[in-house]
């Protein structure tokens, strides 16, 4: 046996050290969740498959898969982002596990950058599944890769935002719903799998301001009709991320 | 060096109308166990939430190592231990371990420290499946796994089956001989009794007493007993030496003070006898600190 020796050393790591070896436990925490795989993977594979092979909806001219496979990368975002954090966070609200990290060296901006740096990197996963699926399904994506990724930014922003807002001031249980209920009418309204076009005029403002529409529209200009830098959607996302983070800063309750 | 590891004075915690802690004043000396102990309910968890930087005192200071709780540099030096959780369910047992473990410049060897505390079986449990004690276990060695000065132990041995209790209590004093400063909560007198360099009872949020386990019990033996209550003290009394004492504290509980040895336990005993008195609990010893809080409280400690 190793002899212990608690005499007194006490010292923070660097802080990198901190936020990488968070950030992993996140991402393991994340992949090893089925329910949070079911969000983040499979439902949103399952629907670019599916939609793309059988003439379910009509989504306009041009080969079903080049209209669903950006959609299908904003669900993906959404659901790591928003619904799979804010109901991890939530629990580790009422876990005390916010409040066990609190007393340690990683500060809680350390904390939120681990956050961050797991769902990017789950969000990647996401990517690489979700294209190699869709150019399976005979996808052939335009237009400018950065462009796309930064869309996923903002996109990431917004909705972390809206759900760390949930996370930190609902009830576990109530974010739990709550998210999963915000995720089936976003998917259903926010121009993933259905247009936009086909909802009656007078409702369709309203959808687009939504930040899934706007990642979903932002993503199919640049991807499907190769689109520079669509600005109007980053402005949406942009100030969606803004609102939402600004009010995490002064609600967020960490017990 | 020279700030006590805990100074709390004047010590105020409200929560709404109930006042949880109630002008509270004692200190914690540095290298030393301090052991607040106290019903539930009597402001133990409040004053070291308050301590650890999670709760806001409504009055009176504190201070940890000198400085004000919650500063961003006392998290490397202080380790805690919650009463409860703090773990995601999910999460292996070492893996948490091992994350905490990386925050800190100097941690300690994880596998000892798990191996230490009878864990190595269920590194790669689940924290939701692990026993109670076992959760209490993983979350002590989290508390000093980055070689704090000074450790918060909220009722560390809550739950645990004997052994457990008993490697707590170990590990407890092997921090104290390396010189780190350990403050911990418990109702369980016989802990507070064996760990302890420094006692301090806490009833309804306010101090009763503090002193050394030795100073608080005196050492002097007693002669206890419980019976029907309202027996008639002063004719007993007569029948022992002068100079010894009886009380009946609380209503059924007695307690003879005196020489005891066994002369006046066999007057005691005859006396009942001749009372049609059975005596229960009949037992001779010095007095606890369950008996110095029952004395000074009328209350039982659990």
């Amino acid at each position: 046996m190793t002899a212990l020796d608690f005499t007194p050393a006490p010292g923070a790591a660097p802080f990198p050290r901190m936020v990488l070896a968070q950030a992993g436990a996140e991402f393991r925490a994340i992949l090893r969740n089925g329910e949070q795989l079911l969000l983040t993977l499979i439902i949103p594979v399952l629907l670019l498959t599916g939609f793309s092979l059988a003439p379910l909806i009509d989504v306009g001219a041009g080969p079903r898969v080049d209209f669903l496979a950006p959609g299908v990368l904003a669900l993906a975002v959404m659901s790591t982002a928003f619904t799979g954090q804010a109901i991890a966070t939530g629990f580790e609200r009422r876990y005390g596990v916010l409040k066990r990290l609190g007393a340690t060296p990683l500060s809680r901006g350390g904390l939120m950058l681990a956050k961050t740096a797991a769902v990017v990197a789950v969000e990647a996963v996401q990517a690489v599944i979700i294209v190699a699926v869709g150019l399976a399904l005979g996808w052939r994506p335009q237009g400018s890769f950065l462009s796309a990724a930064l869309l996923i930014v903002l996109g990431t922003a917004a909705f972390s935002g809206l759900g760390l807002l949930m996370a930190g001031t609902l009830r576990a249980e109530a974010t739990l719903a709550a998210a999963n209920l915000v995720y089936l009418v976003l998917l259903g309204a926010g121009g993933v799998v259905f247009p936009l076009s086909k909802f009656p005029v007078e409702v369709r403002p309203v959808l687009e301001a939504l930040p899934i529409s706007a990642l979903t529209g932002g993503l199919r200009a640049v991807l499907a009709q190769g689109a520079a830098l669509p600005l109007l959607p980053m402005a949406v996302l942009a100030a969606w991320a803004v609102v939402s983070l600004g009010l995490v800063s002064r609600t967020f309750r960490w017990e | 060096m020279d700030s006590p590891a805990v100074e709390i004075v004047d010590l105020v915690k409200r929560y709404g109308a109930r006042t949880a802690v109630d002008g509270l004043t004692f200190r914690a000396e540095r290298g030393a166990v301090t052991a607040v102990l106290g019903p539930n309910g009597a402001g133990k968890t409040s004053t070291v939430e308050i301590c650890e930087g999670f709760r806001k005192a409504d009055g009176g200071t504190v201070r940890v190592l000198g400085l004000t709780p919650a500063l961003p540099e006392l998290r490397a030096r202080v380790g805690i231990m919650l009463q409860a959780g703090g773990v995601p369910p999910a999460m292996r047992c070492a893996e948490w371990l091992r994350l905490v473990a990386r925050f800190y410049a100097r941690p300690l060897d994880c596998g000892a420290l798990l191996e230490r505390l009878g864990l190595t079986e269920h590194v790669r449990t689940p924290y939701r499946r692990l026993s109670g004690g076992q959760q209490q276990r993983l979350s002590l060695a989290a508390a000093v796994v980055g070689r704090p000065e000074l450790v918060f132990l909220d009722e560390p041995t809550a739950g645990l089956d004997p052994q457990a209790r008993h490697a707590c209590w170990e590990l407890v004093g092997e921090l104290r001989a390396a010189g780190v400063s350990v403050l911990l909560t418990t109702h369980h007198m016989d802990e507070a009794e064996r760990l302890a360099d420094h006692v301090v009872i806490i009833d309804r949020g306010r101090v009763v007493a503090e002193g050394s386990p030795a100073s608080l019990t005196g050492a002097e033996r007693q002669l206890r007993f419980r019976a029907r209550p309202g027996l008639a003290l002063e004719e007993l009394l007569n029948a022992l030496p002068a100079g010894s004492a009886a009380k009946e504290s609380p209503a059924g509980h007695y307690i003879i003070e005196g020489q005891v040895g066994p002369e006046l336990l066999a007057t005691v005993t005859a006396w009942c006898a001749a009372e049609g008195v059975t005596a229960d609990d009949l037992r001779i010893e010095r007095r606890t600190l369950e008996d110095v809080f029952l004395e000074l409280t009328g209350r039982e400690l659990r």
